[in-house]
């Protein structure tokens, strides 16, 4: 497919225009000096990630991106920032990390495995295309194909909710 | 051919209903909340506006707060602090999209429905929050810091609740609810009594629903975050003219909406003994949201305001495992019956 026909598809300008605000966001998240800003950059990123979700023709995970990430894990940054120290203009420590280098190299090393598996796996080929897909479609699959992993997933969820517990409370004794 | 087959034009006509209905119904709210208030209180309201009942009282108090100066504190963030108004009435417009008013007369019906809308309710949040923040005072932050935890709280017992009434009607979207509401068989079971379209078995999820919404409109007994005798106005202390009206008719909207919300999941809909669902569902429907409305309203003449720590205990030690008990019951009684 040239690169005319690409462009004159409806859904893939809609797919730039998407990436193009979610990346501009995401480098202004990594790049702001005021924490707040940064997180609230985040949100539109995540709105973007959702926004491909929904182009993708997945509802529900888009809307669930919205209720989990945008509405329960961002107010949680947001609230433990204003808990913590909430700065107005311009932070003043500097938001930076002597480590920045291996962060860099390991958020490069994640972005190359990721990318490599899902090409690898689907293939450049354009795949079938896929209607919208219904949320009882995917709790079928979820609760009948995908049930240990689901389970499985969640058990790891229970562990690290209990952990952070842990780690969070002060043991009475001491 | 006709000329609804034509997407643009059935959009904009939606649109257009969508505004005007609600702005008209957060109006009849103000109004109602003006008159009902002072009646609880033995006073006679706003008397001499328009004329009969001071009818134009509401119109008067939108046209000063429109032409008070648009305020921004210098110590403010001045983006955040603009942005934020418009963000929360965009939340609240997004969760009116998906009411619907008639089995026809619905903007969109989503397969999802009421997720969607729970979902698009949560933005509300960060609007809150971007406003305590941003106003760079701290009446505004321990405001927005309230609210924060008070949102975080009472989201779990809204979505638990809505939880069993899916379970129930075997789906979510919201035609789907109100039509499995009209049949016999929606109420837990056969036995008992047969409650044709009213609180069809989720009386328990009704109730915790409707604490969760009061919660989350952040009104008497929960309006913490605004306590205005400690706070001054909690997040809204330092907005004016109409970035504060653009609050107050989200405040209102929002009411509106998750009141036909409620209605629609709890009381049947538009559905009502007699009347045709086609013609007369809208009416109903408004009027039992406005009913519920009216119980909200209600309840802030009537209750003191909550503590900050018996919010939280009421949230997590009793709706969240009241919410759950329900789940488990409505799973249970789906099964066995």
């Amino acid at each position: 497919m040239s690169l005319g026909d690409w462009i004159g598809q409806s859904e893939n300008l809609v797919f730039l225009a998407v990436g193009v605000v979610m990346l501009a966001a995401g480098f202004w998240v990594v790049t702001s000096r005021n924490l707040v800003h940064a997180v609230l950059m985040l949100v539109v990123a995540l709105a973007g990630s959702a926004a491909l979700f929904l182009l993708l023709g997945a509802e529900f995970v888009a809307w669930t991106v919205v209720l989990v990430y945008i509405g329960a894990v961002v107010v949680l940054f947001l609230f433990g920032l204003m808990i913590t120290r909430a700065p107005l203009r311009r932070d003043p420590l500097p938001l930076d990390h002597r480590r920045r280098w291996p962060a860099a190299l390991v958020a490069v090393a994640v972005f190359a495995t990721l990318a490599y598996a899902t090409t690898a796996f689907f293939g450049w080929e354009q795949g079938e295309a896929v209607e919208r897909s219904l949320t009882g479609d995917l709790g079928e699959l979820l609760f009948r194909r995908f049930v240990i992993p689901f389970e499985a997933v969640s058990f790891v969820l229970l562990a690290a909710l209990i952990g952070g517990i842990v780690l969070a409370r002060k043991d009475p004794r001491e | 051919m006709s000329l609804l087959d034509n997407v643009w034009v059935v959009l904009a006509l939606k649109l257009g209903i969508a505004v005007v209905v609600v702005f008209a119904v957060a109006l009849v709210i103000m109004f109602a909340e003006l008159k009902v208030s002072a009646h609880m209180q033995h006073r006679v309201g706003p008397y001499f506006a328009g004329g009969r009942w001071g009818w134009a009282q509401v119109f008067a108090e939108a046209l000063k707060f429109l032409q008070k100066e648009d305020l921004t504190p210098r110590d403010a963030d001045r983006p955040v602090f603009r942005l934020a108004p418009m963000v929360s009435l965009l939340a609240t417009f997004a969760v009116i999209v998906i009411i619907p008013l008639s089995p026809k007369l619905v903007a969109v019906d989503l397969d999802l429905g009421i997720f969607y809308a729970l979902a698009a309710g949560s933005v509300s949040t960060i609007a809150i929050l971007m406003a305590g923040w941003s106003s760079g005072s701290k009446y505004s932050l321990i405001g927005g810091l309230r609210a924060g935890a008070q949102l975080i709280a009472y989201e779990l017992p809204l979505v638990l609740a809505v939880v069993g009434v899916v379970i129930q009607a075997g789906t979510m979207s919201m035609v789907g609810i109100t039509e499995a509401q009209a049949q016999p068989l929606f109420h837990l079971g056969s036995v008992g009594i047969s409650l044709p379209y009213v609180l069809a078995g989720q009386i328990v999820g009704f109730v915790i629903f409707m604490i969760a919404v009061l919660a989350e409109l952040v009104r008497i007994p929960f309006d913490m975050p605004i306590a205005e005798q400690e706070l001054v106005m909690g997040y809204l202390t330092e907005y004016s003219g109409i970035r504060f009206t653009m609050f107050l008719l989200g405040e209102y909207a929002g009411m509106l909406a998750m009141s036909a919300i409620a209605a629609v999941l709890f009381l049947g809909g538009y559905h009502f003994w007699g009347l045709n669902a086609d013609w007369f569902g809208p009416f109903v429907l408004l009027g039992k949201a406005l009913l519920l409305v009216f119980v909200m309203i209600w309840f802030r003449w009537t209750w003191p305001r909550l503590r900050e720590d018996q919010l939280q205990s009421l949230a997590w030690r009793w709706l969240v495992p009241l919410g759950l008990a329900n789940i488990a019951v409505t799973a249970v009684l789906k099964v066995v019956l």
